[in-house]
């Protein structure tokens, strides 16, 4: 069994009102240091082993549905678990 | 012409969608759930506004992998005219079959009000009652409708001609370059965040949306009925 950890955040280039706002409130509480935030989605997976690879399982999945290629970035960890 | 209007878990316009094409339009209108494997019977495709899916994960996202997608893409190789208006236009976003992709409003607020909206392309066939540039009032009801896709794509979208309604005036949502709807390069996939179906009497508060149903019918007659 694996444990896939995904991380999905708006693409660099794309603005994320989200993290701009809450950039605005960390500020606001004087926290002046912050440079940028940018919230995005974390999702957690537990997937069984089949015969095909896992990493290129994971990132057909990533692409076809779990981000948004247009303004998404993903990333991944895989991680091999005893479940019991 | 006979319309469907496509029916998704969390759809919520449908009603008005409907309504819209029987009583103000007065032509023929069903309404299909997503599960169906044909949309052979239909003149005209509409995927109504609405929370497809709880827009769990993104809006439209999981929507796109609804079984009457392949029927629906089918119908736009075939040149039907399909309208996605609201979650409609998420969807067929997510689908591919126009590009681009939305973010959360800039406002980070969900915008329910009429804007205006600027008619830029009056040759389509869901513009064609309207005057170019024409500046017509139709409702917004939405948390994400701020449009966005990248330099290139946003080149295409300008040379074809492909911007069909811009917000006039102030710009509601952050969308890129005032965009409220797009086409297909082809022309028969419009989608828009306005609700054009909730602008059909005065007694809604206006009836500037129902210029654009009669377009599709327009189109439609003159490429099918045969008058003598």
């Amino acid at each position: 069994m694996y444990k896939v950890k995904v991380y999905v955040t708006l693409r660099e280039n794309v603005l994320d009102p989200q993290g701009n706002a809450v950039k605005g409130a960390l500020h606001s509480l004087n926290y002046r240091e912050v440079q940028d935030v940018r919230i995005g989605k974390f999702m957690e997976l537990l997937v069984e082993k089949s015969d095909r690879d896992i990493d290129a399982v994971v990132k057909e999945m990533c692409e076809k549905l779990l981000a948004n290629t247009v303004i998404e970035d993903y990333r991944y960890e895989i991680e091999e678990v005893v479940v019991q | 012409m006979k319309f469907a209007v496509v029916v998704f878990p969390g759809s919520n316009c449908d009603v008005d969608m409907y309504h819209a094409i029987s009583d103000e339009l007065g032509e023929e209108v069903e309404y299909v759930w997503h599960d169906v494997d044909s949309l052979d019977d239909f003149d005209a495709i509409l995927l109504p506004g609405g929370f497809s899916y709880g827009d769990y994960l993104r809006s439209g996202a999981i929507a796109r992998f609804s079984n009457v997608m392949k029927a629906i893409k089918k119908a736009a190789d075939e040149g039907k005219p399909i309208l996605g208006v609201c979650n409609g236009f998420q969807i067929l976003l997510e689908a591919g079959l126009l590009p681009g992709a939305m973010r959360r409003n800039n406002t980070l607020t969900f915008i329910c009000r009429p804007v205006k909206l600027r008619v830029e392309n009056n040759e389509t066939m869901f513009t064609s009652q309207y005057e170019r540039g024409e500046v017509i009032t139709i409702p917004i009801a939405h948390g994400e409708g701020n449009y966005y896709c990248d330099e290139q794509t946003l080149q295409q979208l300008t040379a074809n001609n492909q911007i069909v309604f811009r917000y006039e005036g102030e710009n509601p949502n952050g969308s890129l370059q005032n965009i409220a709807g797009i086409v297909n390069e082809k022309g028969n996939v419009l989608g828009m965040m306005p609700h054009p179906e909730r602008a059909v009497h005065e007694l809604l508060g206006g009836a500037d949306g129902l210029k654009l149903f009669q377009s599709i019918v327009t189109y439609w007659r003159d490429a099918h009925v045969v008058t003598t």
